[in-house]
């Protein structure tokens, strides 16, 4: 934008070359605390119990594995497909109402969001077991009991509710920038209020889109307190594997292996949608 | 752009309220086929709401209106085939300044060859063509406006509404822009409805003015006959510089004397009714001359002390503190006699060059 | 009037609000269970699992336990968290882009895969079941909240102030003290807050890395839930719902204020 004021020239001096090292202490305790550990894992994943691939080569080969592998993506998939179902209206209806029903609705996603994970699972455990409040409201219409806790869809219920908050959030931080004159305007050059909405607002809200189903996606994968607590022996995801294998059989070698295929799946997905998530049209950002 | 002849528009008896709030009081505003008509006021006067009425982004509470003599009452705003050109641009950020343009027409279906050619032809005229592969956000402000005027005319509406366009932009590229759109407007023979508060910019632009204030239209005319003839006291003072006198007021015969600190002032004719009349100097009506000195018959004549002088190049500007308090302003041209700072001075003006009109108090209010 | 898409709309965010919240809500009448057991619906009412929470040496050790190490975490995290962000901002674009994408990994990573990690380097290194092994690891998954909240608000932070005040005659140090701290503490305060609940709720390392001398509270309802049908985890988690609400709740109404004034 040339209508920009140039910088002044004076901040320059306020940019000292030194103040990278302002950041060494947080990199020190990431190096002890994050790089070390994983880096362990990592050596373990292909030296424990002997030096090459054979942890790999077992992982890949086990049809349980393959299986669980399987299964922890169907389950991310869906988690992050009925989170973005849930997740897309209310975030927009938080943009459109008044001050008052916007602040009861970012209270109905905060209180989650920060509310321990293992108390939330424990609601659902009372919710979903054979002797929860489901079961017993079933009991009391004369139908019969449905098995919840320890199935699939009794997880991916459990970890959608407590992952929705890590969707709403980016999305409603998105769309809250998006500039809603462009909605008039669109309607100006004769657009119809549904076409205007898919085709301006909609891929103006995409970033936050794709933020919220990475986030959830990725969490999904490596989420273990909920899947433990309401899954099954038929609904085990890759994180109990690991744990498993760490705790209970003491395999620190096959353990790693599993931890670095979860550790490269993130990672490579967080690589391919980065740049989805940056918006590269900075001027739904209205300048004052 | 073909030129395809521009809508009238009829506003007739037309309100409109938000709760309590009435932002517009019956307005009656008719717009002829390719005149460029600007909404002038204050903010919060009613220009914008009644833009937003003929765009159809807000439904009119009472009142009728007519574009093209056809009434667009419920009629949305996207079938109203009308081009609206806003304040902060609207560009769509995720497309190219080329698919921005693009964008009316393939809502209406016009695809391949005959909308490359149009939208070439679009940007040609605001001569933005070397950029249709460029994102708004890559463009300055000037850039950006011209962009969307591009967009609002592509699809050749035969009205074009404009809201404070170049408002955010800096005084140089919008007395530049002001031409542009005179030009464009001279070559299209569209209705264009500008909206602004900035007075200079709607008599440089506009064939007739529409005066709002406080919900009602005060004042509709050219520029001349708002600035020379202005029938309130609001539109006197808000149309270009103004010096109110106000005093003891009588009528005689055919005109009305009025006594302002002690002198009296005779002004050609009288108000009808029972108003309290005001007189209006604009500051090139009026001389600057030393104290009793070079009389000439019928003359008006207030003493006072000069407070400001100002050399303009093109003449000179003075404050005059009169004694009654009041402060006139004085436009004197070049080679005029010159006046400094505390020299005791007559301002002079003949009867018929002051504007007699009905005293008005909020007038006072709404300027400041 | 409202239109047809807009109750649609309104009917389903309801519905949405009430998946987010009312699960939770449940926990309050089990914590008011008259029997020993999480079994739907519960049978009379007595606050005997509130009782037992205060007395019971096994939950009262180990809520002391989250909440020594939270508040510590809370402050570890905030001064190095806040002076990464500063590093992050005032850095030239590229490595500040480059070192912020660096801390706020440990937000990513999965849970499971770091426990394993750090509990064999804390086999080597004995720090297992100790308050400097956890105060380590979580401070680690803090750093990134501290890091987001800071530089929020350092964004907003207008640099010319500084200039500003540099010209008025204020050192390096009372420029910072004066100028640049005030108008940034809402940051760091949400920062730390955000360290504090990190801390408090972090479960998974801390199921690794927990030893039967130094359990957390997150670790103790884990255990509980697992083991025994104990309607004391209902009482637990009544109390931290209602702690979390409060504390959301009086945020927001700062938040408000200071949107206002």
């Amino acid at each position: 934008m040339t209508d920009m004021p140039d910088r002044p020239a004076l901040l320059t001096r306020w940019r000292p070359r030194g103040a990278v090292w302002l950041a060494a202490p947080a990199v020190l305790v990431l190096l002890l605390a994050l790089a070390y550990p994983l880096a362990i894992v990592v050596v373990r994943s292909f030296t424990d119990p002997a030096p090459g691939l054979d942890n790999y080569v077992w992982f890949f080969q086990s049809a349980v594995n393959r299986t669980v592998l399987q299964r922890t993506f169907v389950v991310a998939a869906w988690v992050t497909l009925v989170s973005l179902i849930c997740a897309y209206p209310y975030a927009y209806a938080m943009t459109i109402v008044g001050r008052n029903l916007r602040l009861a609705l970012i209270l109905c996603v905060l209180v989650p969001f920060w509310l321990s994970g293992v108390v939330r699972t424990l609601a659902w455990v009372i919710l979903l077991q054979d002797s929860g409040v489901i079961n017993s409201f079933l009991r009391g219409l004369g139908l019969p009991p449905v098995k919840l806790i320890r199935t699939l869809p009794g997880v991916v219920i459990g970890m959608t509710q407590v992952l929705l908050p890590f969707m709403i959030l980016p999305i409603y931080s998105v769309m809250k920038g998006i500039d809603t004159r462009l909605l008039q305007a669109a309607r100006s050059l004769g657009a119809k209020p549904w076409k205007a909405f898919l085709q301006i607002y909609v891929p103006l809200s995409l970033p936050g889109v794709y933020a919220g189903a990475i986030i959830v996606f990725i969490l999904s994968l490596g989420f273990y307190i909920t899947p433990a607590l309401l899954g099954g022996p038929r609904s085990i995801l890759l994180s109990s594997l690991v744990q498993n294998q760490v705790l209970s059989l003491l395999n620190w070698g096959r353990g790693g292996a599993m931890g670095v295929v979860l550790l490269v799946t993130t990672f490579v997905l967080l690589a391919i949608a980065a740049p989805l998530m940056r918006q590269n049209h900075s001027s739904t950002r209205r300048e004052a | 752009m073909t030129a395809s002849a521009g809508a009238a528009i009829e506003i007739r008896k037309a309100s409109k309220r938000y709760g309590a709030f009435t932002a517009l009081n019956d307005i009656d505003l008719h717009i002829r086929p390719g005149e460029f008509m600007t909404l002038l006021g204050p903010s919060g006067s009613g220009k914008t709401t009644t833009l937003n009425l003929i765009a159809g982004f807000t439904d009119i509470s009472s009142g009728t209106l007519e574009i093209g003599g056809k009434s667009v009452t419920g009629l949305p705003s996207h079938k109203r085939n009308i081009g609206v050109v806003f304040q902060h641009y609207a560009l769509f950020p995720h497309m190219t300044v080329g698919r921005n343009v693009a964008y009316p027409l393939t809502l209406r279906g016009i695809r391949g060859e005959e909308r490359d050619r149009r939208v070439k032809r679009a940007l040609d005229m605001v001569k933005m063509a070397d950029f249709a592969h460029r994102y708004p956000n890559e463009l300055s402000g000037g850039q950006q406006q011209r962009v969307a005027l591009a967009r609002a005319l592509v699809f050749d509406p035969p009205l074009l509404l404009m809201d404070e366009p170049l408002g955010a932009l800096d005084k140089k590229l919008r007395e530049w822009l002001q031409l542009e759109i005179k030009r464009i407007h001279r070559e299209l023979g569209t209705t264009f409805v500008y909206v602004t508060h900035d007075q200079e910019e709607a008599l440089v632009l506009s064939d007739r003015i529409a005066v709002f204030n406080g919900g009602r239209i005060e004042q509709i005319g050219t520029g001349r006959e708002l600035y020379d003839h202005p029938a309130t006291l609001f539109v006197g003072r808000f149309i270009g510089e103004s010096t109110v006198l106000r005093g003891m007021a009588e009528t005689t015969g055919d005109g009305t004397t009025m006594i302002i600190g002690g002198q009296r002032i005779f002004a050609q004719g009288r108000l009808p009714g029972e108003a309290r009349p005001v007189i209006l100097l604009r500051p090139e009506r009026v001389g600057l001359k030393r104290a009793g000195a070079d009389a000439v018959t019928g003359e008006n004549r207030l003493s006072g002390t000069v407070t400001e002088a100002i050399y303009l190049g093109s003449g000179s500007k003075y404050e005059v503190r009169l004694a009654d308090g009041t402060v006139a302003v004085v436009r004197s041209p070049l080679g005029a006699a010159d006046f400094a700072i505390g020299d005791t001075v007559d301002i002079a003006f003949l009867p018929t060059d002051l504007t007699l009109l009905p005293d008005d108090a909020s007038a006072d209010v709404t300027l400041t | 009037m409202p239109s047809f898409p807009r109750v649609l709309l309104g009917l389903f965010c309801l519905l949405v609000a009430v998946l987010l919240l009312a699960p939770t809500l449940v926990v309050i009448p089990m914590s008011f269970n008259g029997n020993k057991s999480l079994a739907f619906p519960p049978v009379g009412f007595s606050w005997q699992w509130y009782d037992n929470f205060f007395r019971n040496p096994d939950w009262t050790t180990s809520f002391s336990n989250s909440l020594i190490i939270a508040l510590i975490v809370a402050v570890v995290a905030t001064v190095v968290g806040t002076l990464a962000a500063f590093g992050v901002s005032r850095a030239a674009a590229r490595t500040g882009g480059l070192l912020r994408a660096l801390l706020i990994t440990p937000m990513v990573v999965p849970g499971v895969v770091l426990a394993i990690g750090i509990y064999a380097v804390y086999l080597d290194t004995h720090l297992v079941g100790t308050v400097t092994g956890f105060v380590l690891a979580h401070t680690m998954l803090a750093i990134p909240f501290v890091l987001i909240a800071v530089q929020a608000s350092l964004e907003v932070f207008d640099r010319r102030l500084e200039t500003a005040a540099a010209s008025l005659g204020a050192g390096r140090l009372t420029v910072f003290r004066t100028v640049t701290l005030p108008l940034i503490l809402p940051g760091i305060l949400s920062g730390a807050l955000f360290a504090f609940i990190t801390s408090f709720d972090e479960i998974i390392v801390a199921l690794f890395i927990t030893s039967p001398y130094l359990k957390t509270l997150p670790v103790q309802i884990y255990t509980s839930i697992t083991r025994d049908a104990d309607p004391t985890v209902a009482a637990v988690g009544t109390l931290l719902f209602l702690a979390t609400s409060l504390i959301i709740i009086a945020g927001l109404l700062l938040g408000m204020r200071r949107a206002r004034t």
